[in-house]
């Protein structure tokens, strides 16, 4: 039996370089139950972090009751982790789930029957459409929807109403990841594959806490470090986080740089690789353009001027490039360190032009990894219910708009395509002036979400907007809401989502939604259905009524694009393994990576964008583009560091920073209503320095305030591995509590301090870089709530003592395989 | 070279009427967050053109004399309201700095002439950096346009 809120990654299974990564089966089974009373077990992948873990759902009498993993599928090999293993299936059963529409009426939230709920939906629709046209509606998704639900969307926006107002969360998580892509290499797509881990000899994690957000993948990398050849890592994180310490335990470099300077540092790496030489010359020169410019951009960034912005040593800026530029072959991971900081996009191009200048992409153990931080918001991105045209096409290319509108049977002016699809913050900005007038927010909270919490709350509650949530609970968004609808969650609908990895996984239905919810799908098309929107012929615009049917709809949208699903099927999905696509008759199992043949989607009549000046957002246009002639190369792209928009001040005197705990999911919806992860993690924290605490007269488990120039919030200190001068925050507490004890419930939302400023080119907003003050309020009644485990361990431990161990977890199987399986792509099948 | 030092005086004051401008508009446009933050970093920019051009007016001098056909533009001291008020705004700030570029572009035909390879390095950046802020504005105005027009209150 192994407790996995204390034994956080499970127990190791080490192996050599270049072979398969042994199989290990961790399950889960609510209490008082065992496996001979399951009825039955029903594929699935688990939806609590984005690694995208193959995945069986435990039914017993009609109820989800636990979780076992895949040992055949290629992204987890049997793991899970304690997010999915505790936190998949008891929300399904909670007491408070919605089970039926709620209207408001005389200001409060009633219950009303579907035909009402989605009659008040169309009538408002409809009356605006005629009013103000089809600019007035906007769509706020999630990156937990399947992909069936977010092509439907997609095609009911665009085609149907015909409004760019669509994005989803996944600006807040992933936009970065998929900006720098186009950017970098034409489209989005992720280049390498988890298989890299088992190939690489170094391995560089920016700005990704790894440990706590995708623990099944550091699992994978902790059983390379720790067994025969491991690789070295190299971490840039301002906390001393597991990374830090692997990095320190390999012979790898810790760098932490100060919060909102990350692309000062980055110049600083390339402009080492520049000038020791350590670049493939023929490499960048068939297979890249733009090495110049990039060089000039480059050249100012010292190491000993990088250390006078980062704040770090410039013999550690030596020693990370030399590792990188010495190394045979180099994985790179990004997450929100970059993605939500200061030139996210500028920085996490960065790391591409690294791999180019060493000609290292395209080959095992040779990759990078720009990670996202939800299950499906892959899919958000491919289907374009983010905004972007389905299929990686391109607005500005009216060849692809054209695609689209013969497919649906449309007309083109119909498709908007005139200007970049319009991104969460504005799309919030036009509710507020009410220049949207029709909003609808699916599977997600950006009351507790979204920076400056409290503007956000002004903005969903006014008159100014009609708002509809649709959720599986009444959470602190759909408390706002005008119509609240209730949905059918993860194992009570069927549907596709694909990982960070490309893995497309087929997740079936395993029980029937409570009370009168339904899926997302089904409230979609049921919300079409009412509108009637028709194609040019008068047909219903949306042909299908199943999961499986909207599925082989998308199918079509992505032939001739690299996000090829044309190979794929339902029953394909139902083999031991989710897919990694493209998947077509060139590659009829799927594909492990991209580039293989260092051939890039730039082309200008093929891309995905023509581009963007990295530094302020103005777009590339097609000419430009066209006379860049990139056929096939990827681009060297750079810029120059500028500071972040807020910096400390004499009355703000420290760098405020977001992030989450290995416990907790976004705003707690599922995790928050599992038991073991709820006691792990219950109530929010900050993090500060031991030299700031003292400084400012702080002990461990005091009350402190800590202010921004937009909100505050007060809640207890932990002395923690954040860097000095730095204040970390977790953004996972709004003003839901499972037990109604928080004592700060009121007063610890972490975006209450953030602001409201985007990348230009991603339009991610930057939780990351805030000016913030700490006073203490009162004096601790013991220890902060904050976990004990990964990077919110506590600075220094009492005199003779050790941490204090979190809470038990419930008790779990794990079982490592004596043979391991095959996995159909694995490049350690041709090695051995 | 009466002409010469009337377009280095007609650059340098054009910059900083633009840079000024975009000050004003960014912050009476702050609500819209990245307006306020992209205006302040153009507005660098043109001081940056301004910095690098002070040499050279003191190579040539910076006429600034009473002539009556001299090319103008008036500044923008202060933002309009509203969705539509950032559109015109966009708009008049892209015509400042078309103004801007449209002098670079023709001191640096008087650097060719003249031989003189710092005025045209100075010329020659400063007409590519001026491209990038007008790109920008281009950007930011096609994406605010169907709203402003259409649906805004």
């Amino acid at each position: 039996m192994v407790d996995r809120i204390n034994d956080i990654w499970g127990e190791r299974t080490p192996h050599a370089r270049g072979t398969t990564w042994p199989a290990r089966v961790d399950q889960y089974l609510e209490d008082g139950i065992n496996e001979t009373q399951v009825d039955r077990w029903v594929q699935s992948a688990c939806l609590l972090c984005s690694n995208g873990c193959g995945a069986d759902i435990a039914v017993k009498d009609g109820r989800m009751v636990g979780i076992r993993g895949r040992a055949g599928d290629t992204v987890n090999h049997g793991r899970l982790g304690p997010k999915g293993l505790y936190g998949s299936t008891p929300w399904a059963s909670s007491p408070d789930r919605l089970t039926r529409p709620l209207i408001r009426q005389d200001g409060r939230l009633v219950e009303t029957d579907w035909e009402t709920a989605m009659g008040r939906i169309v009538e408002v629709s409809k009356g605006l459409l005629e009013q103000k046209g089809p600019l007035s509606h906007g769509f706020y998704t999630s990156g937990q929807l399947f992909l069936e639900e977010y092509y439907t969307l997609a095609v009911i926006g665009k085609a149907g109403l015909g409004t760019p107002h669509m994005d989803g969360n996944t600006r807040l998580c992933t936009a970065t990841s998929a900006a720098a892509f186009k950017e970098s290499f034409g489209a989005d797509g992720q280049p390498g594959s988890y298989t890299d881990i088992e190939h690489c000899d170094a391995i560089f994690l920016f700005g990704h806490n790894m440990p706590e957000t995708q623990t099944v993948l550091w699992a994978r990398i902790l059983d390379r470090t720790r067994g025969e050849d491991p690789p070295r890592i190299v971490c840039v994180d301002p906390r001393r986080t597991m990374v830090a310490l692997e990095a320190e335990r390999t012979g790898g470099v810790h760098l932490a740089p100060r919060v909102g300077t990350n692309l000062a540092l980055m110049n600083g790496l390339t402009r080492e690789l520049l000038a020791n030489g350590w670049i493939d010359e023929a490499w960048v020169q068939a297979h890249t353009i733009g090495l110049d410019a990039l060089r000039a951009t480059v050249e100012p960034y010292t190491a000993e001027e990088v250390a006078r912005i980062c704040g770090v040593e410039a013999d550690d800026v030596r020693r990370a490039a030399r590792i990188f530029g010495e190394s045979n072959a180099v994985l790179s991971t990004v997450l929100q360190g970059f993605y939500q900081s200061h030139q996210a996009t500028a920085a996490s191009v960065a790391v591409h032009n690294l791999h180019l200048l060493r000609g290292q992409i395209g080959r095992p153990g040779s990759g990078v990894l720009q990670m996202n931080g939800q299950p499906t918001a892959q899919n958000n991105r491919e289907c374009g219910a983010d905004g972007d045209l389905p299929g990686f096409r391109n607005w500005d290319n009216p060849a692809h708009v054209q695609q689209l509108a013969d497919l649906w049977n449309v007309d083109t002016m119909t498709i908007p395509h005139w200007a970049p699809p319009t991104h969460a913050m504005q799309l919030m900005s036009y509710a507020e002036t009410g220049s949207i007038g029709f909003l609808w927010i699916s599977a997600t909270n950006p009351a507790v979400s979204m920076p400056e919490s409290a503007r956000i709350r002004k903005i969903l509650e006014g008159d100014q907007c009609f708002v509809i949530v649709q959720d599986l609970f009444l959470t602190e968004t759909a408390e706002l809401a005008d119509v609240v609808l209730p949905a059918a969650g993860w194992g009570e609908k069927t549907g596709c989502f694909t990982n960070v990895n490309r893995t497309v996984h087929l997740s079936e239905k395993a029980v029937e939604p409570p009370g009168e919810a339904r899926s997302d799908l089904d409230i979609f098309l049921a919300y079409a259905d009412a509108m009637g929107f028709t194609d040019n012929d008068g047909a219903p615009l949306i042909g299908w009524r199943t999961a499986e049917e909207a599925f082989n709809a998308w199918r079509e949208a992505t032939r001739g694009r690299p996000v090829d699903y044309t190979g794929l099927s339902y029953d394909k999905l139902r083999g031991p393994s989710g897919i990694p696509w493209p998947v077509n008759d060139e590659h009829p199992d799927g594909t492990d990576r991209l580039y293989a043949d260092a051939v890039f989607p730039t082309d200008t009549d093929t891309c995905e964008t023509y581009g963007h000046d990295l530094l302020t957002g103005g777009a590339v246009t097609e000419q430009e583009h066209r006379a860049l002639a990139p056929a096939g190369r990827a681009f060297l792209k750079g810029a120059d560091y500028t500071p972040p928009h807020e910096e400390p001040s004499e009355d703000y005197p420290l760098r405020y920073t977001t992030g989450r705990t290995v416990y907790q999911f976004h705003t707690r919806t599922k995790t928050g209503r599992a038991r073991s992860l709820h006691q792990a993690a219950p109530d929010a924290w900050v993090e500060l320095s031991q030299v700031d605490a003292d400084r400012l007269d702080i002990a461990e488990g005091d009350w402190v305030r800590v202010e921004s120039p937009r909100g505050s919030l007060e809640v207890r200190a932990r002395i923690g591995q954040v860097m000095q001068g730095a204040v970390f925050a977790p953004f996972h507490y709004g003003h839901w509590d499972p037990d109604g004890l928080a004592a700060d419930a009121e007063h610890r939302l972490a975006n209450e301090l953030t602001m409201t400023v985007w990348d230009p080119v991603s339009k991610q907003p930057y939780f990351k870089t805030a000016a913030c003050r700490v006073t203490k309020i009162r004096d601790r009644e013991g220890p902060s709530p904050a976990p004990t485990t990964a990077a919110s361990a506590p600075a220094s431990v009492p005199a003779g003592g050790q941490a204090p161990a979190p809470p038990t977890g419930a008790p779990t199987t794990s079982q490592v395989l004596g043979t391991t399986p095959t996995y159909a792509l694995d490049p350690s099948n041709r090695r051995s | 070279m009466p002409h010469l030092s009337t377009y280095v005086g007609l650059a340098d004051h054009s910059e900083q009427i633009l840079a000024d401008s975009l000050r004003a508009i960014g912050q009476g446009h702050a609500r819209a967050a990245d307006v306020f933050h992209t205006c302040h970093l153009l507005a660098e920019m043109s001081d940056q053109h301004r910095a690098d051009l002070a040499p050279m007016v003191q190579r040539y001098g910076e006429d600034d004399i009473e002539e009556p056909e001299r090319l103008h533009a008036e500044g923008l001291a202060q933002a309009r309201e509203g969705e539509i008020g950032l559109l015109r705004d966009l708009q008049d700030l892209h015509v400042l700095a078309t103004l801007v570029q449209t002098t670079w572009t023709v001191i640096a035909q008087g650097a060719q002439g003249l031989r003189d390879p710092d005025l045209l390095r100075v010329a020659t950046t400063a007409n590519a950096e001026t491209s990038r802020q007008l790109t920008w504005l281009s950007t930011r105005m096609k994406t605010a346009a169907p709203q402003a027009l259409i649906v805004a209150p």
